[in-house]
């Protein structure tokens, strides 16, 4: 196009358009059952402000994008885990947050009721490792995931 | 406070005794729990006189093969929890309890995981290390 356009005017395509938007206002459906959850709550908190990347807590599935699994998810838990990710719409993220949602981290030996990673039941985008992670590595966790968002599934 | 008093009883005389302490003013249930000794399970209740400010232990020996016992929550109304948790994990049968299901484990778990000879598939063992 050789119109000459105001330099307020900027053209896109309307996928990556709507992409870079979600991307922008990720809904969180916080998900925390144990000590990482704490972590996630100070994320959260004043002092590392998580809602200056656009993430804001939505205490339902049905109006979130993306699910934080913070914690350890025991055999009893499991099936409401699922039952909360298949009520979110599409698109829909999960972060796994910390050890336990990872791989079952310190309760993965010798234990009969821990879930060894959240991914054996739902589909997880990204994964922070620690135990507990620090502030610092979920907010980058948050940035991978955005990045991911923009770029597509 | 002071020495460590732990009281070894009979089956039987569990709920007699449990009574006479609360008549003494032992009237706080603080906490109950079992221990698998392979060939016995043996059971400690924790009793505090709040007046007196101290606490016994009474314990008690069942035999594996048969393990019921008296319910305490004729004289303590808090024990209901505590022994539903010890049937749900060691599988100690309390008579006379009101309510005896799963407290923690979800209902349609299989076997009793505190107990030594448990096996399940699902839990993976630690490799050796050392
Ligand atoms: S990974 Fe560590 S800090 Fe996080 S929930 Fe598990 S035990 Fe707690």
């Amino acid at each position: 196009m050789d119109i000459e356009l105001p330099n307020n005017i900027i053209l896109t395509k309307l996928e990556p358009f709507f992409r870079w938007a979600l991307s922008h206002s990720i809904y969180m459906f916080p998900f925390g059952t144990a000590c990482c959850g704490m972590e996630l709550i100070a994320v959260n908190a004043a002092r590392y402000d998580l809602m200056r990347f656009g993430v804001i807590p939505r205490s339902t599935p049905r109006q979130a994008d993306l699910m934080t699994v913070a914690g350890t998810i025991t055999e009893k838990m499991a099936p409401l885990v699922k039952r909360l990710y298949e009520q979110m719409a599409t698109p829909k993220y999960v972060i796994a947050i910390g050890s336990c949602a990872i791989s079952g981290g310190p309760y993965h030996y010798d234990t009969y009721s821990v879930v060894k990673g959240v991914d054996k039941i739902i589909q997880v985008d990204v994964y922070i490792p620690g135990c507990p992670p620090r502030p610092e590595a979920i907010i980058h966790g948050f940035m991978e995931l955005q990045e991911k968002v923009r770029k597509g599934k | 406070m002071g020495e460590e008093r732990i009281v070894e009883i009979k089956t039987e005389e569990l709920l007699k005794i449990a009574e006479e302490f609360k008549n003494k003013g032992y009237t706080y249930f603080s906490f109950m729990t079992a221990v698998d000794e392979k060939e016995k399970f043996s059971l400690c209740y924790r009793l505090s006189s709040l007046e007196n400010k101290n606490s016994i232990t009474i314990k008690v020996k069942i035999p594996r093969d048969n393990p019921v016992i008296d319910s305490l929550t004729s004289l303590w109304a808090g024990a209901n929890w505590q022994e539903r948790e010890v049937y749900d994990l060691f599988g100690i049968i309390f008579e006379g309890h009101p309510d005896l299901r799963r407290i923690l484990l979800p209902e349609y778990w299989e076997g009793h995981p505190l107990r030594k000879d448990y096996q399940d598939e699902r839990i993976t063992k630690r490799p050796d290390f050392y």
